[in-house]
C-alpha cells in the first residue's frame, strides 16, 4: 500500500479518474466517514478538463508535488522544518483543488510494540493533516489513517531502514 | 486402600464433555498415537507433530524430581496420556522426570515409596485407565509424596477419545497444584500470530505451542489477539479492510463480527472480566483513546481523555482498573485508571519507553516492555512493593502475556531474523523457547484455564 508500488497505477488511475478507474471505490464497506471517502470521490464529478492540469502536475517528478513522503526522528511525530514546505505545497495545491481528496499514511518502524507504533503512526498522520490545514486545505479533504509498524517499505535492521520507516505518505484520490 | 478409594470420591470430579466442544480441534493430535513401548526416558523425541517444540534454554533453583508411570489400562486409551503429563511437566522447567522404566502403577495401590524415594522421585502419579462404555474412557489418578509417605489427593476425569490429550493436560495440571501449591497452565491455549510470506494466520495452540490450528488466515496484519475469560473467544485487531478494525471470533463456530469498526483506527482489545466489553484505543475523535464497547455491538463510550496517544488498555483481574499505555507525560508510559474512565495515575516511573502491560490474575503483578538502554525486554513491577525486574536477556521482546496461574510469561523476541515465541517464569529461573520451524511468529497471547 505504500508509495513506491502505487505510483505508477496510481498515476494511471488519476488519469481515469472520473471515469472509471478500477482502484476508485472497491475498497471498504461504508460504514462512517472514513469508507464513504472512495465513493465521495468518484460522485465528485467534474469536468475533466478543469482538473487536468492539477493532476498532471501531481504526476510530474519535477513538480514538488510529486514528493509525497514526510520522514519523522524516532519516537516523535513532529513535522520538521525541513519538511514544511513540502506539506505547504500540498496544503496549498488542495486548496486551489476543493474536489480533490487525501488520504495520509503514518508509519513507524519497528522496534517496540505494535499498538504504541500503530498510535505513533496516527499522530504522525495527524500531524501532517494538521500541517495540510494550517496551509488552506479543508479538513473534510484530509483523511489521516495508520498502519503502524505493519506495511514497512524497508525491512532490514538498519537505523537508515527505520528511518525510511518513520514516514507520512499523502496519496490522492485514486492513488489508495 | 479403602481409605483411598473414599477420598477419591470426595475429591471428585468434574465433566470434560464441554472442553473440547470448545477446544474443537486438538483430536488432530490423535492420529499418532505412539506405542507405549516408548520408554518415557525419551522425552526429548516429541513427537513430530508438534509445530512448535519447546526447549528449555534456562533453569534455575531446585528441580522437584516426580516419577510418571505408565497407568493402570493406558493401552486402552486414544492417547499416551502418562507420555503428555510427563512432556508437560518437564517442559514446565521446575520438573525433573525421573525414569521409572516400564512401572505401572494402579490409582488404587499404595506405591513402594523406599523405591520410589531411592530412585530420586519425591513423588509419584498413581493412576488407571477404563473404558467406561459409549465410546468413553474414565482415568482415575492420584499424587503420591514419597518421602512424606502421603496421599497428596486424586482426581476423576470422563472423557471421549477426542478429549483425551485435554484431560492430559488437566491431569499435569493436578499434579502441578498438588506439588507446587499453585495451579498449572497446561490445560490453557494460546494465540500468536504466524507470517509466512505475505499471509497472516491466527493460530490457536495448546500451552506449549504445539497442535496450532488456524483460526484466521488473511494477506493483511493481524495482530493484538486477546482471550475472552471464559476462552470460547478471541478478539484481534485485523487489516483486512485495509485499516485496522476490531473482530470479536468465536472460537468454537468460526463465527465473527466487527465490533470496533469506526472511522481511523480500532485497535488494542481487552476484554472486560464479566467478557460482555472490550476497551479497544479508537482515533475516531483524533488521537488514540481509550473507548469501551459491548462485544454484542454499539456505541463506544470513552474512557480516557488525554491529548495524547492512549492505547494498549488492560483490565485489572478485578474490574477496578484498567491498565494503559500513554505518552501523556511526554515518554510512553503505563498508567491506570479506574475502569469506568477518570484521572489516571502514573505505574511505571523508571526508563523512558515501558508499552504493553499485562496483569497476572491475582492483580498483584504487572509485566511490560521496557527499553533498557536500546533494548526493548520483558520487565515485571510488583505492584505491592514496587520492585522492578527484567526477566529477558533478548533485546527484541514484544507483547508479554501472564499464563492463568501468574507464574509464566509467554513473549514474542527475535531470533535468527524472525520471531519466536518464548516463556518466562517470573521469578526469572525458567526460560523456554517454542520454535517454530521456518515461519515468522509474534503476538502471543496466553488464554485461560478451560472451565
Amino acid at each position: 500500500m505504500h508509495m513506491k508500488k502505487l505510483l505508477t497505477p496510481a498515476v494511471l488511475c488519476l488519469g481515469l479518474i472520473l471515469s472509471a478507474c478500477s482502484s476508485t471505490g472497491s475498497v471498504e464497506e461504508g460504514a462512517g466517514k472514513v469508507e464513504d471517502r472512495n465513493a465521495g470521490a468518484v460522485k465528485t464529478v467534474t469536468p475533466p478538463s478543469s482538473r487536468s492540469q492539477a493532476l498532471a502536475a501531481l504526476r510530474d517528478p519535477n513538480s514538488p508535488l510529486s514528493k509525497r513522503s514526510i520522514y519523522f526522528d524516532f519516537d516523535s511525530y513532529v513535522v520538521k522544518p525541513e519538511f514544511q514546505s513540502l506539506v505547504q505545497t500540498h496544503g496549498r495545491f488542495l486548496a486551489q483543488n476543493p474536489d480533490l481528496k487525501v488520504l495520509i499514511q503514518g508509519n513507524a518502524d519497528e522496534r517496540g510494540s505494535r499498538e504504541y507504533n500503530l498510535a505513533l503512526g496516527q499522530k504522525r498522520a495527524e500531524a501532517v493533516k494538521n500541517a495540510l490545514v494550517t496551509f488552506g486545505a479543508r479538513e473534510d479533504q484530509v483523511e489521516a489513517v495508520s498502519l503502524g509498524e505493519e506495511k514497512p517499505v524497508c525491512t532490514e535492521k538498519t537505523e537508515e531502514c527505520y528511518a525510511q520507516n518513520r514516514r507520512a505518505d499523502i496519496l490522492y484520490s485514486g492513488e489508495f | 486402600m479403602r481409605c483411598h478409594q473414599r477420598k477419591f470420591v470426595q475429591n471428585f470430579m468434574f465433566s470434560m464433555t464441554s472442553v473440547i466442544a470448545m477446544h474443537g480441534l486438538a483430536h488432530r493430535a490423535f492420529h499418532r498415537f505412539l506405542p507405549f513401548m516408548v520408554a518415557l526416558a525419551a522425552l526429548a523425541a516429541l513427537p513430530a507433530r508438534a509445530q512448535l517444540t519447546v526447549e528449555i534454554t534456562g533453569a534455575g533453583g531446585r528441580l522437584i524430581p516426580v516419577a510418571i508411570p505408565y497407568l493402570a489400562g493406558e493401552e486402552s486409551l486414544p492417547a499416551p496420556i502418562s507420555q503428555i503429563v510427563s512432556q508437560d511437566l518437564a517442559k514446565s522447567g521446575i520438573f525433573q522426570l525421573v525414569d521409572v522404566g516400564m512401572m505401572r502403577l494402579p490409582e488404587d495401590q499404595i506405591p513402594d515409596y523406599a523405591n520410589l524415594a531411592q530412585r530420586g522421585a519425591d513423588a509419584v502419579l498413581a493412576g488407571t485407565a477404563t473404558p467406561v462404555g459409549a465410546g468413553q474412557y474414565e482415568v482415575r489418578v492420584r499424587v503420591f509424596d514419597t518421602r512424606r509417605q502421603a496421599d497428596l489427593g486424586g482426581i476423576l476425569y470422563r472423557f471421549t477419545p477426542s478429549q483425551t490429550r485435554a484431560t492430559a493436560h488437566r491431569i499435569a495440571d493436578f499434579v502441578y497444584e498438588k506439588l507446587t501449591g499453585v495451579p498449572g497452565y497446561f490445560a490453557s491455549r494460546l494465540a500468536y500470530v504466524v507470517k509466512q510470506g505475505s499471509r497472516y494466520e491466527l493460530r490457536i495452540s495448546e500451552a506449549d505451542g504445539s497442535n496450532s490450528v488456524p483460526a484466521l488466515i488473511s494477506q493483511e496484519p493481524i495482530i493484538s489477539p486477546a482471550w475472552s475469560p471464559d476462552g470460547t473467544k478471541v478478539a484481534y485487531v485485523s487489516f483486512e479492510a485495509k485499516k485496522p478494525v476490531v473482530y470479536v471470533h468465536e472460537l468454537a463456530t468460526g463465527q465473527r463480527r466487527a465490533v470496533a469498526n469506526f472511522k481511523g483506527s480500532n485497535s488494542a482489545p481487552a476484554f472486560s472480566p464479566d467478557g460482555q466489553n472490550l476497551a479497544v484505543a479508537l482515533t475516531r475523535d483524533g488521537i488514540s483513546q481509550i473507548y469501551l464497547v459491548p462485544i454484542s455491538g454499539g456505541a463506544p463510550v470513552r474512557l480516557s481523555r488525554s491529548s495524547a496517544i492512549d492505547t494498549e488498555p488492560v483490565f485489572s483481574p478485578d474490574g477496578r482498573y484498567i491498565y494503559f499505555t500513554s505518552d501523556r507525560g511526554g515518554s510512553p508510559q503505563i498508567y491506570r485508571m479506574p475502569a469506568s474512565g477518570g484521572a489516571a495515575e502514573r505505574v511505571t516511573f523508571e526508563g523512558e519507553y515501558n508499552v504493553s502491560p499485562d496483569v497476572s490474575s491475582d492483580g498483584k503483578l504487572l509485566t511490560f516492555v521496557t527499553r533498557n538502554q536500546g533494548r526493548y525486554q520483558v520487565a515485571l513491577l510488583d505492584l505491592q512493593t514496587r520492585q522492578q525486574l527484567i526477566l529477558s536477556d533478548s533485546s527484541r521482546d514484544e507483547s508479554p502475556s501472564f499464563a492463568p496461574n501468574g507464574r509464566m510469561i509467554v513473549y514474542a523476541s527475535e531470533s535468527g531474523g524472525r520471531g519466536s515465541l518464548f516463556a518466562v517464569s517470573t521469578d526469572g529461573k525458567v526460560r523456554l523457547r517454542l520454535s517454530a520451524e521456518g515461519a515468522d511468529v509474534r503476538e502471543p497471547a496466553w488464554g485461560p484455564l478451560p472451565r
